[in-house]
């Protein structure tokens, strides 16, 4: 995987709110800030993770780069143009080059409709090839993630989730974007089936220099997967760094948490872990001053009412944090 | 020597299905000791957790144990009569399942359903319950106790509305806890103080605990002996270093490397090919042989014997039995 130094995906500053109603007209009361100022560089043929527990935000944050959700607030820049404020006719174009892979294959498909159907339905949409040149092309792609060309004319439920998932990656690559994002699209995997997946996502990529923002819980996953990792903690980034720095010199508190809980497949190594007290906060009502600070173990005064700074400690390397 | 709790013997449990019976557990052996945490690990549709079911007389209506004993404490589970299950159950064994949400009732409070098997069990009087699951609660690491104790389980979260159950299932001492995945539908951080709980609590209590996981990290962290299931069979069983230090079985390596390690920025991925099979497949000889990369004639026609590695580590696999006629030394045991 070569990552050259080219921007492919600019987002700046990106907010994505969801409004709380209540009472008796309804009113907006409050506001989940599901995403809460992301600022970011995707480069050209990198793979970017994005980690974080659930309801950090990390799934927003890929649907709103897509275009699935509208923006609170922020700029897209797509290529070098900005998608911010466009229609979706005018946002047809990028979306042939943005695909999505999602995290359950069984829901994300039609029970109704043929996979064959189903994969020819984006070059409906996006390309002008005959009917026969599209057959043609699906039969390739069912090839290309492993599948057979006698799968064409089944149905979602006659396939186990790994070939589901498998179907997904299909439909996603069948038109030639430059641009996927994988929304845990392991995580509903077992174990065995997961490691087939992830090798044809990394193969793809070297085929078809494709850029990857990879959205998982999975730690293991991700350093098996990423050029890049950032940790997001209630809608917020916390720490951004290249893979290998990230894993072996974890800078925040929260993402040294995180790495020291993953349970490791080794016995007898008794590893010290940092303990983190107490649950995730409510992102409609986030804690003043540094998110983090109601859970960590190093907090000080000044971090329950001044937010952290964005800063860079090391080359590429970023973090959010009073005290480190 | 620590006594046995509990002996499960050539379990076989079939479900009833348009296609006749199909068996999801083929023929399961083992035994949990005193004080001992043991592993049920597999992938989904390997009958771990229906073998769990068979052992708490859970099994939904179309699915029952056709052969095979399961010993508690000198009693026969597979016999007994719904009645004296129900005494057993959340008493004796109990068991904590995957989605907290689902396991708990959601129109009572949680102080309702701590007290309930309390009350039933234990004949304790609701005041002596609510003080009795004060404690629970605090003994599990609720904070506020009291106040939970008035509060429905949609108020919780995810990683307290487990607590609560772990309250609940250890309510009556029981000696021994089956948890079902208790963490896999949590966070990391979550995930990591619940199996610090888990530890605290059995070495407390000096309780036995059978802990059916796919998490091979969770194993490393949690188990004293690892029993691998594939296809409703036991394929490997050991002690926890034996299996991620010497795994014999191609499947139990299988699993092992297909998880990507998070401290080996190098580490090869090595996926096992194919799927899972599916419950009326019929394969002869070995269920894993189509997957399997070093399989052999033999493994086409016969099913294979369980051989000994050690004296705790027996491997269902005919590729021990080159081994042992090149070493000329082991024998194969009928276990």
């Amino acid at each position: 995987m070569a990552v050259d130094e080219q921007v492919l995906y600019s987002v700046k500053n990106v907010k994505k709110y969801y409004p709380v109603k209540g009472g008796m007209l309804q009113r907006v009361k409050s506001h989940v800030k599901a995403v809460d100022g992301i600022t970011l560089d995707i480069y050209k043929g990198e793979t970017l993770g994005v980690v974080g527990e659930s309801g950090c935000g990390k799934s927003t944050l890929g649907r709103t780069i897509l275009g699935l959700e509208s923006l609170t607030e922020g700029e897209l820049v797509f290529n070098g143009n900005n998608i911010s404020n466009h229609s979706s006719r005018q946002l047809k174009p990028f979306k042939k080059e943005m695909q999505m892979i999602f995290q359950d294959p069984y829901a994300s498909l039609n029970p109704k409709q043929r996979i064959g159907d189903a994969l020819e339905e984006a070059l409906i949409i996006h390309t002008n090839l005959s009917a026969p040149k599209r057959r043609e092309k699906v039969i390739r792609l069912l090839n290309e993630v492993g599948l057979k060309e006698e799968h064409y004319d089944r149905y979602p439920h006659e396939f186990s989730g790994g070939q589901r998932q498998r179907i997904g990656i299909a439909r996603a690559i069948s038109i030639n974007p430059s641009f996927i994002v994988c929304d845990e699209p392991v995580s509903a995997l077992d174990v065995s089936v997961q490691a087939q997946v992830i090798k044809l996502l990394k193969d793809l990529q070297e085929k078809h220099g494709l850029t990857y923002l990879f959205v998982s819980h999975d730690l293991g996953v991700v350093r098996h997967l990423c050029n890049r990792v950032l940790v997001m903690y209630l809608g917020q980034m916390v720490e951004l760094a290249p893979v290998d720095k990230l894993y072996e010199n974890p800078t925040h508190p929260y993402t040294e948490a995180l790495l020291s809980a993953i349970p490791r497949p080794a016995v007898g190594r008794k590893r010290e872990r940092v303990r983190l007290t107490g649950d995730l906060p409510s992102p409609s009502n986030p804690p003043a001053g540094c998110p983090f600070h109601t859970r960590c173990p190093i907090a000080k005064d000044h971090c329950t009412t001044e937010k952290p700074a964005w800063r860079q400690i090391d080359e590429g390397h970023f973090i959010a944090c009073h005290e480190r | 020597m620590k006594d046995t709790v509990l002996e499960v013997t050539n379990l076989v449990t079939k479900f009833k299905s348009a296609d006749g019976l199909l068996p999801a557990v083929r023929g399961a052996s083992f035994s949990v000791k005193k004080g001992e945490t043991l592993c049920i690990v597999g992938e989904s549709g390997c009958g771990k957790s229906i073998t769990a079911l068979s052992i708490m007389g859970l099994l939904p209506s179309n699915g029952l144990i056709t052969d095979g004993s399961i010993t508690f404490n000198d009693q026969n589970l597979a016999s007994m009569s719904p009645k004296e299950m129900q005494r057993l159950r959340g008493n004796d064994v109990s068991m904590i399942f995957q989605e907290p949400m689902t396991a708990l009732n959601p129109v009572f409070t949680v102080g309702f359903q701590i007290r309930e098997p309390l009350m039933i069990h234990q004949k304790l009087s609701k005041k002596k319950a609510h003080a009795r699951g004060i404690e629970l609660l605090k003994m599990v690491g609720i904070p506020s106790p009291a106040e939970r104790m008035n509060q429905y389980p949609h108020e919780l979260s995810g990683g307290m509305r487990q607590r609560v159950m772990i309250a609940i299932a250890l309510s009556c001492n029981p000696s021994l806890l089956i948890a079902d995945e208790p963490t896999t539908a949590l966070d990391v951080t979550i995930q990591a103080q619940i199996i610090d709980l888990l530890n605290d609590l059995k070495e407390q209590l000096d309780m036995s605990m059978i802990m059916i996981t796919h998490d091979m990290g969770v194993v490393a962290e949690i188990a004293d002996r690892v029993i691998v299931m594939y296809a409703g069979e036991v394929i490997e069983e050991g002690r926890v270093e034996e299996i991620f230090e010497n795994p014999q079985h191609p499947y139990t390596k299988g699993l092992l490397s297909s998880v990507p390690n998070v401290d080996d920025p190098d580490f090869d991925l090595k996926p096992i090919a194919g799927s899972m099979p599916m419950l009326n497949e019929q394969i002869s000889g070995c269920r894993f042989h189509p997957r399997c990369p070093h399989a052999f004639d033999k493994c086409f026609h016969e099913s294979p014997k369980t051989f000994s590695v050690t004296d705790k580590q027996h491997v269902r696999c005919w590729l021990q039995e080159e081994e042992v006629a090149q070493n000329g030394g082991r024998r194969a045991s009928s276990l």
